[in-house]
């Protein structure tokens, strides 16, 4: 067939395919469509940095502008991945500025980068745009300089949620007068002021501006200025949100500089609110899409009066001084409401808190006919409630439940929560992400291995009874890409007779299970795909048998290897010797069709 | 017991036990004024529906803490501290409720809308202070620790000075007890 379309034409073609799965899909189709669509591909998204090396990428696609990369397990958020594990971006970087100097775009998330890797970003690549680190950790304001002072396109800057060394505010003066590019600039994760005039300057100078996320160091009095520099903002991020006593003409001249923002749509920031200055939103409210308060002390009838005025609200993320009365406001007012995240004001607290129960899910579930995503942190949860969310919203596509304290049963019947989340698996066919939580048997997991046929990742914590709970999953979760585990009484029968399983999968994490150090040398040695690293604080796991249990473990498969730079409390199974796989192009094909 | 009731004294006055288990639970709450308090608030052992009505005021052993557990970002908790810098927050319960609200003393600018802030909150009524008779005629009195962990009655002291005490420890959290019934009524008996 492909012979009746010449090169330039197919090329013309693909050039309007940008999903990574269609061009993926695309480039299996016969070795001339792989070469074409190879050298045209701008794009690519790797899911886990060890899973293959820059070299090959850099090979495979020599016109790449844009590059994502995720480096450490996602559990890692939650501390449970040592420092030092790993996920250095510098080795791509060094890569990428030899044999791709037009790179435009870099897209980390829980990557190490240091100062060093931004110092090389900034004279490596002249037509360097997008800059985006979430959850990434290793830098400092210095290399912050480099970037501001030599990437003259620079058109985003977003630091979200990472950790930054916070030596000066002043690496914003090193944008030049010049410079006018900016749209999009997230620096809401440094702990210290910025320079502000320089910061009102750049505003000013930057006239495509559409997302400022500030930092809490940013005092509520400055906002009206900066704002008054970017009124064509459409994504905010304010800085604190408060003053020491409320002052009326802060109040006035907020409201005068809300309302200037026509184009605003999204909020977020709101570190320590003040209520009394919550009415300078009113104006804008009803053009709210996104409203993040989630950092906000705010009681919740003030919140109430936020939200019943923001009726095209499509995100929600509130801590739970929401209360369940608050969200049946959310319910009754915000129709069009997709996202819902509760997040837990106190989460050490193990007092029970019933004034944010089950039933604010269950209104909001009621009451939102677009509900597709929900992270909930509760202190109470029964099946009943569950059922009635799975029926009621089968459209829910991501469901996310954490009940602060492991082990919770259902509060009405003190029975596990299986059936309760074996409905949202039944009823939402076409759910892709789940967190279960609470007190959970094996069943729960037959439920899942037997209906999310649909689901991609699978996050378990204190849960089942024995390996049929693992095997379930393992077995019938056709599309499963990523697994996480912890304190789950899960050893080596599942692991090693679904062995065949993991390497259809991104990666499988396991941490405080029953897995031995026996069963994962077995693993390392059995699939020379995957890459089989035991992490162990405690000292070599040689030095105890076989049969004790590691402290953690992460599977993952790789096209690269074993990694070169695991640090002392890692070990990678199986043949040890240099395994660098001389694979053919089919070989890389079918690593790269699900990556 | 009858001569005990009119000594003047801070801190609750009436039954020694009483004394103890609060004394208990202010020995455990001094050891909070650290910048991680919101780690270390108050725990209360898992309560089962019908036992509400006494266990909020027991003292509680704190359960061990599981390392990542709740699945929280460090960056949002660490957040979540920041975000307590500048506010004065104090937890308030009520005796028999088995819930907690968490107020910022800034809000209010006096007691007046403290205490109408609290009757809304929990749906009671508290009535009006007086220097001799504390909250006659309600059920409830409001109750404070301070400093000492002693619990006073709130309005005991001038409004700045019961605002400066709660604001001392900035980053921690203190507490406010709606006290109920009998416990309510030995307060306010100090002439």
């Amino acid at each position: 067939m492909d012979h009746s379309f010449p090169q330039k034409v197919l090329e013309h073609l693909f050039s309007f395919i940008d999903s990574n799965k269609d061009r993926n899909a695309i480039s299996l189709v016969s070795k001339s469509w792989y070469e074409i669509e190879r050298r045209s591909r701008k794009k690519i998204f790797i899911g886990n940095c060890y899973a293959v090396s820059p070299t090959t990428v850099i090979k495979r696609f020599p016109e790449l502008r844009s590059i994502t990369l995720k480096g450490k397990p996602h559990f890692a958020d939650f501390n449970l991945v040592p420092d030092g594990w790993g996920g250095y971006v510098y080795t791509w970087i060094e890569a990428m500025a030899v044999s791709v100097p037009l790179l435009e775009e870099i897209r980390l998330k829980r990557m190490v980068v240091t100062d060093e890797s931004l110092e090389l970003i900034a004279k490596s690549f002249k037509n360097f745009k997008v800059l985006v680190f979430i959850s990434c950790d290793g830098f400092s304001t210095d290399g912050l300089e480099a970037i501001a002072s030599n990437c003259r396109n620079l058109k985003e800057l977003n630091l979200q949620e990472s950790e930054v060394e916070d030596l000066s505010g002043d690496w914003l003066c090193y944008f030049p007068d010049s410079y006018t590019s900016l749209v999009s600039l997230n620096i809401s994760c440094l702990n210290n002021e910025v320079n502000l005039s320089a910061l009102e300057a750049l505003l000013g100078r930057c006239p495509n501006l559409q997302t400022l996320c500030l930092n809490h160091a940013v005092p509520l009095d400055k906002l009206p200025s900066l704002l008054s520099q970017c009124p064509q903002l459409v994504e905010l991020g304010t800085g604190v949100y408060s003053t020491e006593e409320m002052h009326p003409d802060v109040l006035s001249s907020l409201i005068t500089a809300f309302s200037g923002c026509k184009q605003l749509k999204s909020l977020s920031g709101f570190w320590n609110v003040l209520p009394s200055y919550l009415p300078a939103l009113y104006p804008i409210c009803s053009r709210l899409t996104s409203l993040n308060l989630s950092y906000a002390i705010i009681q919740s009838s003030d919140i109430v009066k936020l939200i019943g005025q923001c009726p095209n609200l499509l995100r929600l993320w509130v801590l739970d001084y929401i209360e369940d009365v608050g969200l049946e406001a959310v319910a009754a007012s915000c129709k069009d409401l997709q996202e819902l995240r509760v997040f837990p004001s106190d989460p050490s607290c193990l007092e029970l808190n019933n004034a944010l129960t089950e039933r604010g899910l269950v209104s909001v579930s009621k009451g939102c006919p677009k509900l597709q995503s929900v992270l909930y942190f509760c202190r109470q949860m029964s099946n009943a409630a569950l059922s009635a969310i799975a029926q009621i919203r089968p459209n829910l596509t991501r469901f996310r439940l954490c009940i602060l304290e492991p082990h919770t049963p259902d509060y009405l019947t003190l029975q596990p929560l299986d059936s309760g989340f074996g409905a949202i698996v039944e009823h939402c066919k076409d759910l892709q992400r789940l967190s279960l939580s609470g007190l959970l048997t094996d069943r729960v997991f037959e439920y899942i291995g037997t209906h999310a046929k649909k689901l991609e990742m699978l996050s378990v914590a204190f849960a089942g009874d024995s390996d049929l709970g693992l095997h379930y999953v393992l077995s019938g979760c056709e599309n499963l890409r990523k697994l996480e585990i912890r304190d789950c009484p899960f050893g080596d029968e599942a692991l090693l007779a679904n062995a065949a399983k993991l390497e259809t999968m991104r990666s499988l994490w396991m941490s405080s299970c029953s897995v031995s150090y026996g069963a994962c040398k077995l693993l390392g040695q059995k699939m020379p795909k995957l890459n089989v690293e035991v992490i162990d604080e405690s000292g070599p796991p040689d030095s105890r048998p076989d049969s004790c249990p590691v402290e953690k473990l992460y599977i993952y498969r790789s096209i690269a290897g074993p990694r070169l730079d695991m640090p002392g409390f890692v070990w990678t199974m199986g043949d040890d010797s240099s395994r660098k796989l001389e694979l053919d192009v089919a070989g890389v094909e079918a690593q790269f069709r699900n990556l | 017991m009858e001569f005990k009731a009119t000594e003047l004294r801070l801190g609750l006055p009436g039954t020694e036990e009483k004394e103890n288990k609060i004394m208990n639970l202010s020995v455990k709450n001094n050891k909070r004024q650290l910048p991680q308090t919101s780690e270390e608030s108050v725990s209360i052992s898992k309560v089962s529906n019908d036992q509400q009505v006494e266990s909020s005021s027991a003292a509680p052993p704190s359960k061990a803490k599981i390392v990542g557990w709740p699945p929280i970002r460090s960056y949002r908790k660490n957040s979540l501290q920041e975000a307590e810098v500048g506010g004065i927050f104090v937890k308030v319960s009520m005796d028999g409720a088995p819930y907690l609200r968490k107020i910022d003393l800034r809000i209010y600018g006096g007691y007046p809308e403290l205490l109408k802030a609290l009757e809304t909150m929990f749906k009671l009524t508290i009535g009006e202070y007086s220097e001799r008779e504390g909250y006659k005629g309600s059920e409830y009195a409001p109750t404070y620790e301070d400093k000492d962990g002693d619990w006073m009655l709130v309005g005991d002291v001038p409004w700045d000075t019961f605002y400066f005490i709660c604001s001392m420890f900035a980053t921690s959290c203190k507490r406010l007890r709606i006290m109920k019934g009998a416990e309510a009524r030995g307060l306010g008996c100090g002439v």
